[in-house]
């Protein structure tokens, strides 16, 4: 077993926090993992990328590359990696900032979800976005655990943030099963 | 050989989602290191943040300094008073740090630089990967020296191959330079040391017989190393110096002083380089690689195995000092020996030397991007076509 994901958008939207994540989880349930970025020399606007491997056994080569599952928050994020998903995989993109044009292959599975809107309004906290995907990815592909996701966010953030995240998460993934 | 050392670890009861810079920083503490002169610097910057958090609550010194040249400086002072000292740079940082680590060759004052690799030269490319600075970490100072270089290629490694680098800084008296490619610096991969065994610590020995003679032409090489302020009084310089530690110009003393401080790690390569050795038993195919690019060699060799090629993997753990002669005898009678490269085939010069006429390829990439297998295994498979093999 090998799952690619990528998590695509604009700096300072918490993509790599969002891709660490996901290989944190994915090694308490046991798999192995690798988690790596490319991004520009700017830490705020211009574009970021995290991605993950999950694997059942050794990863050598770390990157990822025809990702299983697509996450876009930006436009310049859906130009440059859409094309790159594989055949049957999983695009999600937030319906209000990513415009399709069909890059994608046909067999993709397109999830346009209301992503950062979600936060904004919902949450009352547009930092939250990224949980937010992060809870429609897990929702749509279930490849890691509840309770690893809810153990890696208690790792990653302070007691007072937390229940906000775990409720971005939660919804994220209510988000996913309204789609499905 | 240690398997978890070129790969990730899986999810264990202890295991944590690790990053190659934070193991870096946690191997430094747990060798001892009591002081950091640094100036930050992408893609090294975590180190720096995980040791100024760390190290106030463990009672030992965080420096950060004006400019590189300055951190070098104080990490020198550092060392010469007992501290085990590091900084953490790339290679903008690395460049100017070059005068001193004459100094400190010269001086014979144990540091450690960790250099996160980024894409040069000059600014380059800050968050990218290139495994640029090969040749300037063992030629980047004037005049002849000997200089001790590892490369790591998984987070578990960084975490011991920093240790590796302190212990050998220690026991050689001489900067030791961890050539980390950004990508396993800012890799982040499972890491579980738990069931370890305790690694060994080696301290600077200051042991001796009689009068404390500072640069001591002993029978190692190396002399022991009494911390100024530690009761003997004795002179530091960059200048050629005696066993005394003053100036000489003595045609005969300046001889045997060059050979000393040249020696004592030219003459120790059989202890000091390590290799990782994979599938090469009954390989006629051997992928020379180290640091990132051993990640996706290995990978290579697995699919070339599986298309019925017999292909094995050489990792070079040390770079310098380069091991001639043993590269030369693990290559010996191979139909092809390529070297995959995130540069313009730095030490493939080496490799080159050590191999003479034996059918060598190297494969250079140098776009900001980690060699992918595939590319690795496209140039074999070419190369194999070229030279009339099967394919």
């Amino acid at each position: 077993m090998k799952y690619e994901v990528r998590f695509s958008g604009t700096g300072g939207q918490g993509i790599i926090r969002c891709a660490v994540l996901l290989a944190e989880a994915a090694l308490y349930d046991g798999y192995h993992a690798a988690q790596s970025q490319v991004y520009g020399p700017e830490s705020r606007g211009g574009s970021s990328q995290g991605e993950v491997v999950i694997k059942d056994s050794a990863i050598y080569y770390p990157k990822v590359v025809c990702p299983d599952v697509l996450l876009c928050l930006s436009q310049e994020a859906y130009n440059k990696y859409a094309a790159d998903i594989v055949p049957g995989g999983i695009l999600i993109v937030d319906e209000h900032f990513v415009q399709r044009t069909g890059i994608e292959a046909e067999s993709v599975k397109v999830y346009e979800l209301p992503i950062v809107v979600t936060a904004q309004d919902r949450l009352q906290n547009e930092m939250s976005a990224n949980v937010v995907a992060l809870g429609a990815i897990v929702g749509l592909t279930e490849i890691v655990s509840d309770e690893a996701i809810e153990r890696a966010l208690a790792n990653n953030f302070k007691a007072k943030v937390l229940p906000g995240n775990l409720e971005a998460y939660r919804v994220g993934v209510e988000l996913a099963r309204a789609a499905k | 050989m240690s398997e978890k050392m070129t790969n990730s670890c899986k999810g264990t009861a202890n295991v944590q989602l690790m990053q190659g810079n934070e193991a870096c920083a946690m191997g430094a503490i747990k060798a001892g290191a009591s002081f950091f002169g640094g100036y930050p610097i992408t893609p090294s910057t975590e180190i720096a943040e995980y040791i100024a958090r760390e190290f106030p609550k463990l009672g030992r010194y965080f420096m950060q300094m004006e400019d590189e040249i300055a951190s070098i400086g104080a990490m020198i002072g550092a060392s010469m008073v007992g501290h085990k000292a590091f900084t953490a740079t790339s290679g903008p940082g690395f460049s100017l740090m070059q005068e001193l680590i004459g100094y400190a060759a010269v001086a014979e004052v144990p540091l450690v630089i960790i250099n996160v690799m980024r894409f040069g030269p000059s600014t380059g490319l800050p968050t990218m990967p290139q495994s640029g600075d090969i040749m300037q970490a063992r030629w980047g100072t004037h005049g002849d020296h000997s200089i001790i270089a590892l490369s790591p290629s998984s987070v578990t490694e960084a975490y011991y191959m920093t240790i590796d680098a302190f212990n050998l800084a220690e026991k050689y008296r001489t900067p030791v330079v961890l050539l980390m490619d950004e990508k396993v610096g800012h890799l982040r991969e499972g890491f579980d040391i738990s069931n370890d065994p305790e690694p060994e610590i080696f301290d600077r020995v200051s042991a001796h017989e009689g009068k404390y003679v500072p640069f001591a032409n002993t029978e190692s090489g190396v002399p022991p190393f009494v911390a100024l302020g530690q009761g003997e009084r004795y002179h530091f310089t960059g200048l050629t110096h005696n066993e005394a530690g003053f100036y000489t110009s003595d045609a005969g003393k300046v001889s045997e002083f060059m050979q000393r401080i040249c020696g004592k790690i030219e003459d120790h390569v059989d202890e000091i380089a390590q290799f990782e050795l994979d599938a090469m038993d009954d390989a006629e195919i051997v992928i020379m690689a180290y640091g990132a690019v051993a990640r996706s060699a290995h990978e290579t060799v697995e699919s070339l195995r599986n298309a019925g090629h017999k292909v094995g993997l050489l990792r070079l753990k040390t770079i310098w000092p380069f091991h001639t002669d043993k590269v030369r005898e693990l290559c010996a009678g191979k139909k092809l020996v390529a070297m995959p490269e995130m540069n313009m085939g730095q030490l493939a010069v080496m490799a080159k030397a050590a191999l003479g006429d034996m059918p060598f390829l190297p494969i250079n990439q140098v776009d900001g991007r980690l060699i992918k297998p595939e590319t690795i295994e496209k140039a074999i498979l070419d190369k194999l076509a070229e030279m009339g093999g099967d394919r």
